[in-house]
């Protein structure tokens, strides 16, 4: 039998003493999810900005698709990452599998759509109230992207962060193709998960409370964000 | 030999070649005829004043003549040339609603000039001459979203100015400024057209028709009531709409 009221002041201890184990999975996490959201930035906002601003043939269905790719099974995305890198796969070579690197390659995956699909929506909308003004300026076409982009920074921050929030959450992608290594693959979701299981729960649940304080912290940034953007009327 | 010639013609003289005009123009939109059949000449160094009733298409006639919008028949000719990028990159507009981007008033400036093409220290220079001579210097770091109604319609002048247009188009560019903000802009818009800049503007306002205007088109229903030497029609209207609108009466087709 156990108390929860124990677990909770264990968990708590852990987190205060910055447990070396608890750090360095929490470093991992942190570090896996910002990479993949970097490149999933640099993929998917100006590839939603031009789907958001230019008119081209097969735009409908690239907006249809975006759309459903982000709802993608994180674990469907783990599975194909693992058929790619596994030993037999096409990138077997690479020796991916099990490596923080093999988890940066699915987050992308899964977060690149959801920032493509957001940014094309709020380029969209932004391009609507812009679009004759820079017509009569004589935009050009890189000129507008990066315009837009510009000009939306604020809520393409919170776009990223909406990104980042689902990252750092997902669990079936990166155990498939992390393993869970201790040391190795092992962030705060695919702990958590396995912790649990094993009864270990002081650990589950002091990674649990900080998963929870990034979220509330990714929260409050977005909120005062938008309220400094408002301020600016820039939003 | 046809700038030479263009370059030679008193530019108040009222039989120089035209500097835009349409023949035949036309525009659809939503199952209407919103513009029928209007052909028209504006002249160089000239200030063209548009005006007629709210819905009579003058803000959609100042986006067919700048080449926002495609007529659906007839066509738009600078200096007798078709209306490409080179010709659009002569002319600018200010819109209705002036439309700021999100970013410091000074930047809005810059960015007018980076698209075409001005950088570094000249661009420095312009934007510094722009923001004086439309007495924004001390809102330069402002954002331009927070900028008066007033203030904003200075900035976008300025900003259509910067490009050194030979054609400036203004789609009622004081209809919600005061007494004191309206004289600023008709000032700037003075100065450009003394430096050489054709004027095209919408207006609603007449005292603002007398002090400006050196020609007048009167639109009613997407067509024209009657141009002319803005004296002229103002002395002697001859259509029935122009009357109407001159009297304050509302006008309906007989
Ligand atoms: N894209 C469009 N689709 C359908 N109708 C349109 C469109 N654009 C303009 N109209 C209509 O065309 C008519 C002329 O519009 P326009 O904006 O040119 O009027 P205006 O003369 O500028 O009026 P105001 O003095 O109120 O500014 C209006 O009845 C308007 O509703
Ligand atoms: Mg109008």
């Amino acid at each position: 039998m156990f108390s929860l009221t124990d677990i909770l002041t264990e968990a708590l201890g852990l987190i205060l003493t910055w447990d070396r184990d608890l750090s360095e999975i929490v470093m991992l996490s942190l570090r896996v999810t910002l990479t993949a959201v970097v490149i999933s930035c640099l993929i998917g906002l100006p590839l939603g900005a031009m789907v958001g601003a230019f008119r081209f043939p097969g735009r409908g269905v690239l907006t249809v698709l975006l759309n459903a790719l982000m709802g993608l099974p994180p674990v469907v995305v783990g599975l194909v990452v693992y058929l790619m890198l596994s030993a037999s796969g096409p990138l077997g070579v690479l020796q991916l599998l099990y490596t923080p690197t093999a988890m940066i390659i699915a987050q992308t995956i899964l977060v690149t759509p959801i920032i493509a699909a957001l940014t094309k929506q709020v380029v969209e909308d932004l391009h609507a109230e812009y679009r004759e003004q820079f017509a009569s300026l004589g935009v050009g076409a890189f000129d507008r992207i990066a315009a837009l982009l510009w000009d939306a920074r604020y809520s393409l921050l919170t776009v990223a962060l909406a990104g980042f929030g689902r990252a750092v959450a997902e669990v079936g992608a990166v155990l498939i193709v992390g393993g869970n290594i201790n040391h190795v693959t092992r962030v705060m979701t695919t702990t958590i998960a396995l912790e649990t299981s094993k009864g270990n729960l002081e650990l589950a649940l002091a990674l649990g409370l900080l998963l929870l304080a990034i979220a509330v912290i990714v929260n409050a940034l977005v909120m005062a964000l938008r309220a400094s953007a408002v301020r600016a009327a820039y939003a | 030999m046809r700038d030479m010639t263009l370059d030679m013609t008193i530019p108040d003289s009222a039989t120089a070649p035209a500097l835009l005009a349409c023949q035949g123009l036309s525009f659809d939109a939503g199952g209407k005829r919103l513009i029928d059949d209007l052909t028209l000449a504006i002249r160089p160094g000239r200030r063209t004043l548009i005006m007629g009733p709210n819905g009579a298409g003058k803000s959609v006639l100042l986006r067919l003549l700048h080449g926002l919008i495609a007529p659906t028949t007839g066509a738009v000719l600078w200096q007798g040339g078709p209306l490409d990028r080179a010709a659009r990159d002569a002319q600018a507009m200010v819109f209705q609603r002036p439309v700021m981007l999100r970013r410091s008033v000074l930047a809005n400036l810059k960015f007018a000039l980076t698209v075409r093409g001005v950088t570094g220290a000249a661009r420095a220079a312009k934007a510094a001459e722009a923001l004086e001579l439309a007495r924004l210097t001390d809102l330069a770091r402002r954002p331009a979203r927070v900028l008066s109604g007033g203030e904003q319609q200075r900035l976008a002048l300025a900003r259509a100015l910067v490009g050194e247009p030979r054609l400036l188009f203004l789609d009622e560019p004081t209809s919600s400024l005061d007494p004191a903000s309206t004289h600023a802009i008709e000032d700037l818009i003075n100065a450009a057209h003394a430096r050489g800049v054709s004027i095209v503007m919408v207006t609603h306002d007449l005292g603002q028709a007398r002090r400006m205007g050196d020609d007048v088109i009167f639109l009613q229903n997407g067509t024209l009531a009657e141009d002319g030497p803005l004296q002229d029609v103002l002395a002697a209207p001859q259509a029935p709409s122009t009357k109407a609108w001159l009297e304050g009466r509302l006008y309906t087709a007989p």
